[in-house]
């Protein structure tokens, strides 16, 4: 089954007609998602690449049931765009846009506690490379053919050190489930520990790859909760070993500002959790494979 | 972005935080003018530095008269302030914030920070405020009050009071508590705020509450915005390695290593930082050129890695998902005839027409080492600075 997405999930873009989603869009397409339309205020009726595009998240909804949306809105309106999916209805929201205030992603955490926990939405990012389903489906940015289909979850904060493990792994011929990018913002829409659930959860996973990095609390929560409720196996990188205290390393959210914070610490922590760590960012493919044959051989 | 305290005290004191009567002065004899400005017998003379811990520093000298204000203004002018909080660079002082003096009855911690678990802003105080927020934590973790502020409605008056009470002030103080706590949170979310610090918040010996400290961080996400805070930017306070890749849209921070680095993706930056650590190297700095690795940009990326004079060898890293290698190696090849680089060179090309991009690289001509994986990349150039450092010393 996947998780969150695959070859039937029906994806609207908002901020279609843009030069990003425009491009993004018909990369989406060509590696398989259901494309069904796209939104920008003003610019319902017109066709961008044969994609309807509405004026609205909801006249898109109705028109094209989708259930699905991937946000290229610039950083004033992004927050703005991800409410408004999340009030129309939309069911997996994955937003893209880098660069969107703390202060209007509290608004957005907070917006969306309105929804009963059935009907609220999961969002994915901000600031994130996206989700894939190797073999199945796209809703992001990342190239895919570096991704083979196959039974490893990953999920990261960051893009192209996502990429990295994943053409590790491929050159050893391992595939991925599904890979989630969670972005590298310190206030996401969704958690390690909450894509940890969905991966515990999924018969076409076997085990995970966790790439986190310093800043916040996210991984040493995975960590917590992975400890009592996670059967398959976990598998961690932390990046940032190397980083100073005090400073921004890139991502808005990659600050040490508290204990617990750097990389050193983070690595204790999942280890202690009992989860295998990837000592060094290019034994990515040995450390997924070793964990894998121990899995075969226990079976 | 960080502001100076007299920035911070300005900004809140239009918002019911009392300050203490004080003046910026630029020059001793601006200093001394600013006493007889203010009046009273004593001062205190404070740098303005983006740093806490001035004080031990010899950042802040309290004085009593204006003779002795003009020195301390001569010994701190132009010098550089060394902090724990600063590095061993330090920071250059420019411009002085003279003071009157209060007397102090107690010292309260006053703070507001994003808080990522709650996601929400946090209020933090204590009631033995003046050291720092850690050590507070470390000594007296019972005296720490916490409160979160719903971003729906925004904080409430009962949030300030409730905090007041329980800093253990006396009824006639809780009023003004409130009001400063309330005003404070105004700035937090009218600016867009990232962190707010006022400690000590004193309560004087008249009965008065007065902010005679005052830190603030804005998201710079926002700055879009508050076209008033941006305009408070003091690049003196950066590292000038820092300002000139900023000033050109790059991603970068300076370390004190030698291999200079140049890579795509914060998350992978700091990854083949860590690689090259492993390797027994220790990296310039963290670059993140971002998605779109035009010709133009590798160039400038070049550019701000050699303006730290301590970079003996490069690393370029690059993951092509929506660009492609030919591209990225046809930019640095542009960039190497632009800019000129003058120390051995490792580039590591993947994703996207990967072998293109390294036909490319290997038909220059130019002495490119090219590295196929991130090891053998780090390796090559940890191995590359090495020789260049001894190169040097022979």
């Amino acid at each position: 089954m996947s998780v969150l997405l695959n070859r039937n999930t029906k994806v609207i873009v908002q901020g279609l007609t843009g030069k990003i989603g425009s491009f993004h869009a018909e990369d989406m397409k060509r590696y398989g998602t259901n494309v069904v339309g796209g939104v920008t205020p003003g610019k319902g009726g017109q066709s961008q690449q044969g994609i309807p595009v509405f004026n609205t998240v909801k006249g898109a909804v109705r028109e094209t049931g989708a259930e699905a949306s991937i946000v290229f809105v610039p950083p004033p309106f992004a927050a703005d765009s991800i409410m408004e999916a999340a009030d129309a209805g939309i069911k997996l929201c994955v937003c893209i846009t880098d660069g969107i205030p703390s202060q209007d992603m509290m608004r957005v955490k907070r917006y969306m506690l309105r929804y009963r926990r059935e009907d609220r939405m999961t969002l994915i990012g901000p600031n994130c490379a996206g989700v894939i389903t190797p073999g199945q489906a796209l809703m992001g940015i990342m190239p895919g053919s570096i991704y083979l289909p196959g039974r490893v979850g990953i999920v990261g904060r960051s893009g192209t050190l996502g990429y990295e493990a994943a053409s590790q792994m491929k050159a050893l011929g391992i595939g991925v489930s599904t890979s989630v990018g969670i972005g590298g913002d310190p206030i996401n829409g969704s958690s390690f520990k909450d894509i940890l659930e969905l991966f515990e959860k999924d018969d076409e996973t076997d085990a995970v790859v966790m790439i986190g990095e310093i800043g916040g609390p996210q991984e040493a929560e995975a960590a917590e909760w992975a400890k009592t409720n996670m059967k398959k196996p976990l598998i961690a990188y932390i990046a940032g070993l190397s980083a100073p205290k005090g400073k921004r390393m890139g991502h808005a959210g990659a600050i040490i500002s508290a204990f617990g914070e750097s990389a050193q610490e983070k690595v204790e922590i999942l280890r202690d959790a009992g989860v295998t760590i990837v000592a060094t960012p290019a034994s990515f493919g040995p450390t997924v494979a070793g964990v894998l044959a121990e899995q075969r051989k226990a079976a | 972005m960080d502001i100076h305290e007299y920035q911070a005290k300005e900004l809140l004191s239009r918002h019911s935080v009392h300050i203490p009567r004080g003046g910026l002065a630029y020059s001793p004899e601006q200093a001394a003018y600013r006493t007889r400005e203010i009046g009273g017998d004593k001062w205190v003379v404070k740098a303005q530095i983006h740093s806490g811990a001035r004080g031990k520093a010899g950042g802040i000298r309290i004085c009593k008269s204006d003779k002795e204000v003009s020195d301390a203004a001569e010994t701190m002018l132009g010098r550089k302030l060394v902090t724990h909080q600063t590095g061993p660079r330090g920071k250059l002082v420019s411009r002085l914030y003279i003071e009157e003096t209060v007397d102090i009855r107690q010292e309260i911690y006053l703070g507001f920070v994003l808080d990522r678990k709650a996601e929400r802003v946090m209020i933090v105080a204590s009631a033995s405020g003046g050291m720092e927020i850690e050590e507070i934590a470390e000594r007296q973790p019972d005296s720490i009050i916490r409160a979160t502020v719903d971003p729906g409605v925004g904080m409430q008056q009962f949030q300030a009071r409730e905090i007041a009470f329980g800093l253990g002030l006396e009824n006639s103080l809780i009023g003004k508590a409130t009001d400063t706590i309330m005003g404070c949170y105004q700035v937090f979310r009218d600016y867009d705020a990232s962190m707010l610090e006022i400690n000590p918040l004193a309560v004087t010996r008249e009965g008065n509450l007065m902010a005679l400290d005052a830190k603030m961080s804005f998201d710079e996400n926002a700055l879009f915005r508050r076209p008033e805070i941006s305009e408070l930017r003091d690049k003196s306070q950066e590292d000038p390695r820092e300002t000139f890749a900023s000033d050109r849209g790059l991603s970068y921070v300076g370390l004190d290593g030698n291999i200079g680095c140049i890579i795509n993706g914060a998350g992978l930056a700091m990854a083949t930082m860590d690689m090259i650590k492993i390797a027994g190297g220790e990296p310039a700095n963290f670059l993140d050129i971002g998605g779109g690795a035009s010709p133009e940009r590798v160039a400038k990326a070049f550019r701000a890695v050699l303006a730290d004079k301590n970079v003996e060898a490069i690393l370029v890293n690059i993951f092509a998902g929506i660009n492609r290698c030919d591209w990225v190696a046809e930019g640095v090849l542009k960039a190497m005839t632009e800019v000129g680089v003058n120390v051995p060179l490792v580039v590591r090309l993947a994703g996207t027409n990967v072998e293109e991009g390294r036909r490319i690289l290997s038909a220059s001509g130019q002495t490119i080492i090219v590295a196929e994986t991130l090891a053998e990349a780090a390796e090559k150039a940890v191995a590359a600075m090495r020789q260049s450092t001894l190169k040097k010393a022979s």
